[in-house]
């Protein structure tokens, strides 16, 4: 059906009550709808390093089930994802490829850093490990535990998901300092 | 199939047999104070070769070195597959140049451990095919387990990276630093370009042809060299195989790890002794408290403390409730490997977090339970344990056992990818040094609960489960069968567990172990795990080595491998299970 008059302007109050739907439709942000969208399908790489692993992939079977929150697909391609969580010890010998790894996803992109191990090192503080994966890349959210429970990697991405629907749609890049422009 | 196992076959006498070879050598060979057998380097090969061939002592269990003030020691650990306790040889090397006869050419499983000795302690083998690094990076300057290396962060001057926020800016390391930061110190003359050298035949950028690697003459056309990892879905975390292909067919292949090093026997000789256990749990993060009753037992056999009954039973029964959850997560990981992804797993860790459940309420964590102590356990199994452990043995995990028998073992895709594949003949099993599911797969009934028989499982009425074919298949059905041995022993155990104390021995905060040696072997589910210690007395282990089974076990990988296709070796990696936190240690 074709529109013949034009829409008048709505009202703050119209608005607002366009917000609850009671008229059949939503009133928003393209940046809200945007980053409601980014929330609800996020692919995680396949990348697992160490225990933190093992408890990640027990967050997505049947008693956890991560997939509740769109994120059943890990994608073993970089290329394919938009959130790294990094779980586990990050040797200085596998620095230079998660580094390369983190490069190739495209942008959008966020890390979850978790358990000690990642975020500052853990127990095994010694010359062999990077004490911490923010060192290499810049990280969003860091789970702590040794191992984090399932539950508390969810929290984890819960978090991520408040943070991300904050998010501009511009100026991505420039937040980040510019890291996502670098080709490993 | 289960073959009648080691019952009937008589357990060497290691301590007669180090008598006798003694003898034989001559002035080469002298025996020191805790019965092994120190030889002269250049007599070396002729010793083991004396032992194995006239010994039966056929099966090189571990290899390792000793940094002393005076000298390196290596030291070797043989055994035989009739069973009983192994005779320990030493040899001592020049501290300047220490140089030894390599052992590949005995025991090909010696490879891979003989590089890890190079890589942390320098100690060159003479004839080994490939000395190179093989946890540490080319061109990583010098040996970090000499007691005389330098750690950096901990043992420097002054920290590398002294903040991360100088002015209040936050800054990656990256942008300051290489990625190995300052913690490198290049050799003089040293250029990342010379690393390719087009000569070489194990280098990993250049295409290098047939002619080059002497292969067949009548295959035309190029070699490719492709890395598989370490990111890689099929490679069990981060581990790299580096396969020359002519087409899809696999030529060779080159296990490359160390990308989840970080020095598990260096922390271990700075820790105390009680401070290992839970660096123990972060070995092979899949059997935890197996890890834990190793290296609890091989302290307790140098401490001579006594484990009262009822934390023996408890013992078995965590070591066995690991032995069913980590092998239902290693025959799901296979099918995920062959193509059924995530199906199976779902239905396998519907179990598993059941049994972690168990491990939770016990221990009070899910994985990195840090249960075991010296002479006992930490804590008593509280009261709602032994009902949910019955319902679960009783019933329910056997269930589970035979409808993943009933989908999978006659499912014809898993028949086609699995028989036939991956075949390991038998002495080439017990002569690559391979353990566990690996080895009782190509038909060796060898299992350390029975050939060296720890805590109390001679009194359990248990198979050990074989079966003759040696390929992949024989894997995955090898693995179902302990799983339902394993629930045996459960039953047995959860019946006769006795009331009592939990912790043997007089209580200290600080333990002091007596000077002294001992190598303890455990049963883990991928096989023998070894924990080979040093006393001097004091209070952390003068040196503290672990045998890694899923290590040792890759040592066979590259000749199961050839003449199989690509995707033929991602199934065949499955096979061996390999957990990376053990491999790279």
């Amino acid at each position: 059906m074709a529109i013949t008059q034009p829409l008048p302007l709505l009202t703050p109050e119209q608005m607002a009550e366009g917000k609850t739907g009671e008229n059949g439709l939503l009133v928003g942000t393209l940046e809200m709808a945007v980053n409601w969208a980014r929330t609800q399908s996020m692919w995680p790489a396949l990348f697992g390093l160490a225990c933190c692993a093992i408890e990640m992939m027990h967050t997505q079977t049947s008693r956890m089930d991560m997939s509740r929150f769109g994120m059943e697909l890990m994608r073993a391609s970089p290329r394919q994802s938009d959130l790294i969580i990094v779980a586990g010890r990050l040797s200085r010998k596998m620095a230079p490829v998660i580094r390369r790894i983190y490069d190739q996803m495209p942008e959008p992109k966020w890390v979850i850093s978790m358990g000690d191990c990642a975020s500052c090192g853990g127990i095994f503080n010694n010359y062999a490990l990077v004490q911490g994966v923010d060192e290499i890349i810049p990280v969003d959210v860091y789970v702590a535990g040794c191992p984090p429970r399932p539950e508390a990697l969810m929290h984890g991405i819960l978090q991520l998901h408040e943070k991300v629907k904050l998010e501009h749609l511009d100026g991505w890049r420039d937040r980040k300092g510019g890291y996502g422009l670098r080709v490993g | 199939m289960i073959a009648s196992d080691l019952k009937a076959m008589t357990p060497v006498m290691p301590a007669d047999i180090a008598a006798k070879a003694a003898a034989r050598m001559g002035d080469a060979v002298t025996m020191d104070e805790d019965g092994a057998l120190v030889v002269e380097a250049a007599k070396l090969p002729a010793l083991v070769r004396l032992l194995r061939d006239e010994h039966h002592l056929n099966y090189l269990s571990n290899l390792t070195c000793v940094d002393w003030p005076d000298r390196f020691e290596t030291v070797y650990h043989l055994c035989s597959m009739q069973g009983g306790g192994q005779v320990t040889v030493k040899v001592a090397a020049d501290k300047a140049r220490p140089i030894v006869p390599s052992l590949t050419s005995i025991f090909p499983g010696a490879d891979l451990q003989e590089r890890e000795v190079w890589d942390m302690y320098g100690v060159r083998f003479a004839g080994h095919p490939n000395l190179r690094r093989i946890l540490m990076w080319e061109g990583f300057a010098g040996h970090p387990m000499r007691k005389d290396w330098r750690e950096a962060y901990y043992e420097q001057d002054q920290k590398p990276l002294k903040s991360r926020w100088p002015n209040g800016e936050f800054f990656f390391g990256e942008d300051t630093l290489s990625n190995w930061a300052d913690n490198i110190k290049y050799p003089t003359g040293y250029a990342a370009e010379g690393l390719i050298d087009e000569g070489r035949a194990d280098n990993n950028i250049a295409v290098i042809d047939a002619a080059a690697l002497k292969l067949n003459p009548d295959i035309q056309g190029d070699h490719v060299i492709v890395n598989m990892g370490p990111q890689h879905p099929s490679t069990h975390g981060v581990f790299q195989m580096r396969l020359t292909l002519d087409g899809e067919t696999v030529m060779d292949l080159q296990p490359v790890m160390g990308y989840m090093h970080r020095n598990h026997e260096k922390i271990g000789e700075r820790n105390l002794w009680l401070g290992n256990m839970p660096f123990t749990d972060r070995l092979d993060y899949l059997a935890q408290l197996g890890n834990e009753w190793g290296y609890a037992l091989t302290v307790e056999k140098m401490m001579e403390v006594a484990v009262p009954e009822r934390a023996e039973y408890i013992r078995v029964i965590m070591a066995e409730l690991t032995r069913v959850q980590s092998h239902m997560w290693g025959i799901t990981f296979l099918l995920n490997d062959i193509g059924a992804f995530f199906t199976p797993m779902m239905y396998a860790i519907e179990e598993r977090e059941l049994i972690l459940d168990l491990f939770e309420m016990t221990t009070g964590s899910r994985l990195m339970c840090n249960y075991m102590r010296f002479g006992g356990v930490a804590y008593d199994l509280p009261p709602e344990f032994m009902p949910m452990a019955r319902t679960l043995v009783y019933d329910r995990l056997e269930k589970a056992v035979d409808e993943m028998d009933s989908y999978l073992t006659n499912n014809e895709i898993v028949r086609e990818r699995m028989q036939g594949v991956g075949i390991l003949p038998p002495e080439m099993a017990i002569s690559y040094s391979t353990s566990g599911p690996v080895l009782r797969a190509s038909g060796v009934p060898y299992d350390v609960r029975r050939a060296e028989p720890y805590g109390i499982y001679d009194r359990f009425d248990w198979d050990v489960v074989t079966r003759p074919e040696g390929d992949i298949f024989a894997r995955y059905m090898v693995r179902l069968g302990e799983i339902r041995e394993s629930l045996k022993i459960l039953k047995q155990a959860l019946a006769q567990i006795p009331e009592g104390p939990i912790m043997g021995g007089k209580k200290a905060w600080q333990i002091r172990v007596p000077a002294g040696q001992h190598y303890g072997r455990v049963e883990n589910p991928r096989g023998e795990l070894g924990f080979y210690l040093v006393s001097t007395g004091e209070s952390n282990p003068y040196r503290y080595h672990v045998r890694s089974p899923c290590f040792v076990n890759l040592t066979a990988l590259a000749e199961m491998s050839k003449g199989h296709k690509v995707a033929d070796v991602v199934a065949i990696l499955g096979s061996i299970d390999i957990v990376l936190g053990e491999v790279d240690r």
